[in-house]
């Protein structure tokens, strides 16, 4: 196989990597306001992510760095191009890192409501706008002769491509719920278990009217392959859902998220990027690195990505227990209020000589 | 303002941003490591806490510096697409290596790191903090060797084809004696950072405890942190003197106009002296600029190690460069910005050299201090740093204009690229406009958060007990009997 091939392949597991695992965190964010009324559950929920999103989010910087190296002239046009989604989908992670790593802080309600409006921020901007972005390469995109966008912002935001928004919104959102139900146990796990199966059906109807569309309209023959694994996967989310098998509904949800990816770098190849005229698409060999480059990055990622999926899933392993309220310590966080610190006080008493110290 | 401008304004401020965290975190988390080495191998109590304290404060830095990192990884790609297709077959490559070499390491150990004090037996979970420590200082060796590159292209030929520059010597590209240089210069710096951080904090400390009274507490607990604090100071201080002047002379040979202006050197001259004040008027030309103070022969000992030795000024480089590579442009970087961010990098030293100094006499031979100008000097040496390395990053960045890849003087014709070259053509000025607002909005409102909690934080103080709960402490062995064993509450949970 040549190195463009391969590297495009690379590309889309990089991909698929983030989706299926930041996928779970987006959801998890994003349903914060559903599942999490009291605090206590709120941090259960954010806390089945606590050891593992930032690993997670390291897949999307891996890929956009990966584009850049094999692919530079994608990288250049795509980014250059979907600038304001992409200036979105900056700030929400921007928004969420500091708020995840930040919420248990400072020990107060206020504090910890705008965390949590922070969370829920940089949960649903890039959920949305990278369906929206996917759905747009599927689709094609306006190229001049010389590789780059034209179309400008309006129009990314077409009907198909809102409706890939839509989807990877609501697949996240399911993902999320399964996550949860499967990292919990007590109450949350049964509110989480229910929602999954009553999300279950509605993403199922969603999801198979974008990939029939996809499908009839800007791919090829073989990617129906990819468009029945996802129904048959989908279909099974719906029943382990009702069932309450929860490791398998998850790795269903999972398996969809390939099959979708699958089913966007299926369509798109050989192009990395489609323009509405053909004779200005990217494609594998004009946008590419040299074949120097290539096999450079190649033995790179070959030594090294089974590294990282091996670290990875032991840390998966390390933190395997389902958590629930009860895990969940006292907060430990301070408060901006008074910087004369217990202690202080405490010496002020011991100086004044007050008996009860 | 053009696109070109605000691009310019764009990277500028959100590099600089991100570059206020990455220091601390690349020389703090290695001396966290060291504290909790301490604790695992002595089992005193003391250094548990610290490590605690100075995690905590390593945790609060970390968040902003990712958030902060992501946007500069995709920034090349919005604002600088051209540069992108130029540099793309040999810039990418680092930044592919540093995404799969260091930050998935140092993602996925930290988050072992917080939340794995119960559940890795404590060797493990200590190397996951060395494994981060590991890490942070191989993203800045990767993402240096691009810098790097941009400084002094090297490895690559220019394909007349595609025009662009392409590799074709990966191994040049990672051995690039410019990145050997910048290397351990910022890596150095880190540690000053880091160091003067740990120091300034537990000096103010330490004099607020003798002030109370509580000798015992300040020795035990603050005084092994400054004597770390300013051990660090002290080999990193001599680092970066070192390795600055490597760079110092690597400048010279690759980037003689950086050099030049740097010195607001007008005329060639022999022997040339560092000048310590120079006035410009506003014109930001030559005619403009008077020397005021001057060390004689320091600027060619700098580049060259001979104090005679000839150096070039920048009318007679202008004339040079129009040769070379064309008229119509002004190949003589900014003369105050340089000028003045060389300066400022090098006095900002002074900061943690005072520290390091007075705490170093004022803790000698097992002593504590309640003296109030050392918590004062604690205090006000912990930003120098900081700063120093903005400018230092200025000054590089800067003194590269008006080429973003700056031709190598050594290299392969064609490898070279003009700023104004570089940026997006597609990205109007009002998008630009639109994301540098939104950014410095975003990144002024956490810069007063970041500041509060590492304020409210350091203000806290070490706490006076931490529980062990390593699984292999005794204690902590699960009570066969107790049914609600598997309910204990997690050893740290957001
Ligand atoms: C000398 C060191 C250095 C320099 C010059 C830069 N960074 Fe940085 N970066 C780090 C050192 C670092 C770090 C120490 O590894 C950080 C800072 C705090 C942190 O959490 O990791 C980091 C974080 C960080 C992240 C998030 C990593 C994660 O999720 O773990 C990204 C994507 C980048 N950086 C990318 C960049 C790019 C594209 C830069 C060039 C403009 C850049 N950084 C300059
Ligand atoms: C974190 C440390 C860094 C700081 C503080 C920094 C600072 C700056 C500043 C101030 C500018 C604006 C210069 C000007 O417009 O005259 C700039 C531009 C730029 N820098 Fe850096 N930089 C850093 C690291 C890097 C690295 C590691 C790279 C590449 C890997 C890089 C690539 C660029 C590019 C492409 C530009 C835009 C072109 C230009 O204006 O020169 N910088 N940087
Ligand atoms: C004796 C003192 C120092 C000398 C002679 C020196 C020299 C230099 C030189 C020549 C450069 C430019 C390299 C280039 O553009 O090619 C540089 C850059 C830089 N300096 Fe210094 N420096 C000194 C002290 C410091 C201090 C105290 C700090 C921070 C604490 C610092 C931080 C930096 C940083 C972050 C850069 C930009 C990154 C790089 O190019 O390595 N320097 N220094």
């Amino acid at each position: 196989m040549d190195l463009p091939v391969i590297w495009f392949v690379l590309i889309a597991v990089l991909w698929t990597g983030y989706l299926v695992l930041e996928g779970f965190d987006f959801g998890v964010g994003m349903l914060l306001p559903v599942l999490g009324r009291k605090d206590k559950d709120r941090r259960v929920m954010i806390n089945t992510i606590g050891p593992v999103w930032d690993g997670n989010e390291v897949w999307l910087i891996t890929a956009g760095a990966a584009i850049f190296a094999a692919f530079p002239e994608w990288y250049a046009t795509l980014f250059s191009g979907f600038y304001i989604p992409l200036l979105l989908i900056l700030l929400g992670l921007i928004l969420r890192i500091v708020s995840i790593e930040w919420r248990g802080k400072i020990n107060t309600d206020r504090w910890r409501r705008w965390a949590d409006r922070g969370i829920m921020a940089g949960s649903y901007l890039p959920a949305i706008l990278w369906g929206v972005a996917f759905a747009n390469l599927v689709r094609g995109v306006e190229l001049d002769a010389n590789h780059q966008y034209v179309g400008g912002f309006f129009a990314l935001l077409n009907p198909f491509a809102l409706l890939g928004g839509l989807v990877t919104f609501s697949l996240f959102l399911l993902h999320g719920a399964i996550f949860l139900s499967l990292k919990t146990s007590g109450d949350m796990r049964e509110r989480a278990g229910a929602l999954a199966q009553r999300l279950a059906p509605v993403v199922l109807v969603v999801a198979a009217a974008w990939a029939l569309w996809a499908q009839v309209a800007y791919s090829v023959a073989w990617t129906w392959a990819a468009v029945a694994v996802a129904a048959v996967a989908l279909l099974a989310v719906v029943l382990t859902t009702r069932a309450r098998r929860e490791g398998w509904a998850f790795v269903w949800s999972a398996v969809v998220i390939v099959a979708a990816v699958v089913l966007i770098f299926g369509s798109m190849f050989p192009d990395v990027m489609p323009a509405l005229d053909p004779a200005n698409s990217l494609d594998i060999r004009n946008a590419s690195s040299t074949d120097y480059t290539l096999t450079i990055m190649t033995w790179v990622a070959v030594l090294l990505v089974p590294v990282v999926l091996l670290y990875q899933g032991w840390t998966y392993w390390v933190f395997r227990k389902r958590i629930s309220a009860d895990h969940i310590p006292e907060h430990v966080g301070l408060t901006f209020g008074s910087v004369i610190s217990r202690k202080e006080t405490e010496q002020t008493s011991v100086a004044a000589g007050d008996p009860k110290v | 303002m053009e696109a070109l401008d605000l691009a310019r304004w764009q990277f500028g401020v959100t590099t600089v941003y991100h570059f206020i965290f990455v220091p601390l975190t690349i020389g703090l988390a290695p001396l966290v490591a060291i504290m909790q080495t301490i604790w695992v191998r002595t089992g005193n109590e003391t250094w548990l806490r610290l490590t605690k304290f100075f995690g905590k404060l390593m945790l609060i830095n970390f968040a902003i510096g990712v958030a902060t990192g992501i946007v500069q990884e995709f920034q090349f790609g919005m604002n600088w697409s051209e540069y992108s297709r130029f540099v793309g077959d040999v810039f990418g490559a680092p930044l592919a290596m540093e995404g799969l070499v260091a930050f998935f390491v140092e993602s996925t150990f930290l988050g072992l790191w917080i939340f794995g004090w119960d559940k890795l037996p404590k060797k493990i979970h200590l190397l996951s903090i060395w494994a981060v420590a590991f890490a942070t200082n191989a993203s800045a060796f990767f993402i240096l060797a691009a810098n790097s590159w941009m400084q002094h292209p090297v490895g690559t030929v220019f394909n007349t084809e595609t025009g662009r520059a392409e590799m074709n010597d990966v191994l040049a590209v990672l051995t690039n004696n410019t990145l050997w240089a910048a290397f351990p210069h910022t890596i150095t710096a880190a540690f000053l950072t880091a160091g003067t951080f740990v120091a300034g904090i537990a000096a103010w400390w330490m004099v607020k405890l003798v002030r109370q009274g509580r000798d015992d507490e300040a020795r035990t607990v603050y005084r092994p942190a400054v004597r770390l604090g300013v051990a660090t100071m002290v080999v990193a201080g001599i680092g970066l003197g070192i390795t600055g002047h490597a760079q110092g002379q690597l400048m010279f040979e690759q980037q003689p106009t950086k050099m030049a202006a740097a010195e607001a050197l007008c005329e060639s001259t022999d022997g040339a002296s560092f000048s310590l004040l120079a006035i410009g008027d506003l014109t930001n030309n030559c005619e403009g600029v008077t020397h005021y103070l001057e060390i004689p022969g320091l600027l060619s000992f700098l580049a060259l190690n001979d104090f005679d030795a000839p150096l070039q000024g920048v009318n007679d480089l202008q004339t040079e460069y129009e040769a070379k590579y064309g008229e119509g442009v002004n190949y003589i970087p900014d003369l105050t910005v340089t000028y003045w961010a060389f300066r400022l990098m090098i006095g900002l030293a002074a900061g943690s050299a005072i520290l390091a100094l007075m705490a170093m006499w004022m803790t000698r031979k097992g002593r504590v201090s309640g003296n109030r100008w050392l918590a004062r000097v604690g205090v006000w040496a912990i930003p120098t740093p900081f700063l120093a390395s903005a400018f230092g990053w200025i000054f590089t960045e800067m003194g590269r204009q008006p080429w973003v890849v700056y031709p190598n003087p050594t290299g392969v014709d064609g490898v070279w690229l003009l700023t104004e070259r570089g940026v997006s053509e597609v990205v109007s000025p009002t998008t630009v406009v639109i994301s540098m607002v939104a950014f410095t909005l975003v990144y002024g409102v956490l810069a007063v958060f970041w500041f509060r909690l590492m304020k409210r934080y350091a203000a806290e103080g070490v706490a006076d007990t931490e529980k062990d709960y390593s699984p292999d402490n005794p204690d902590n062995q699960p009570d066969p009997n107790d049914p609600d064993a598997a309910e204990r509450p997690l050893s740290f949970a957001y």
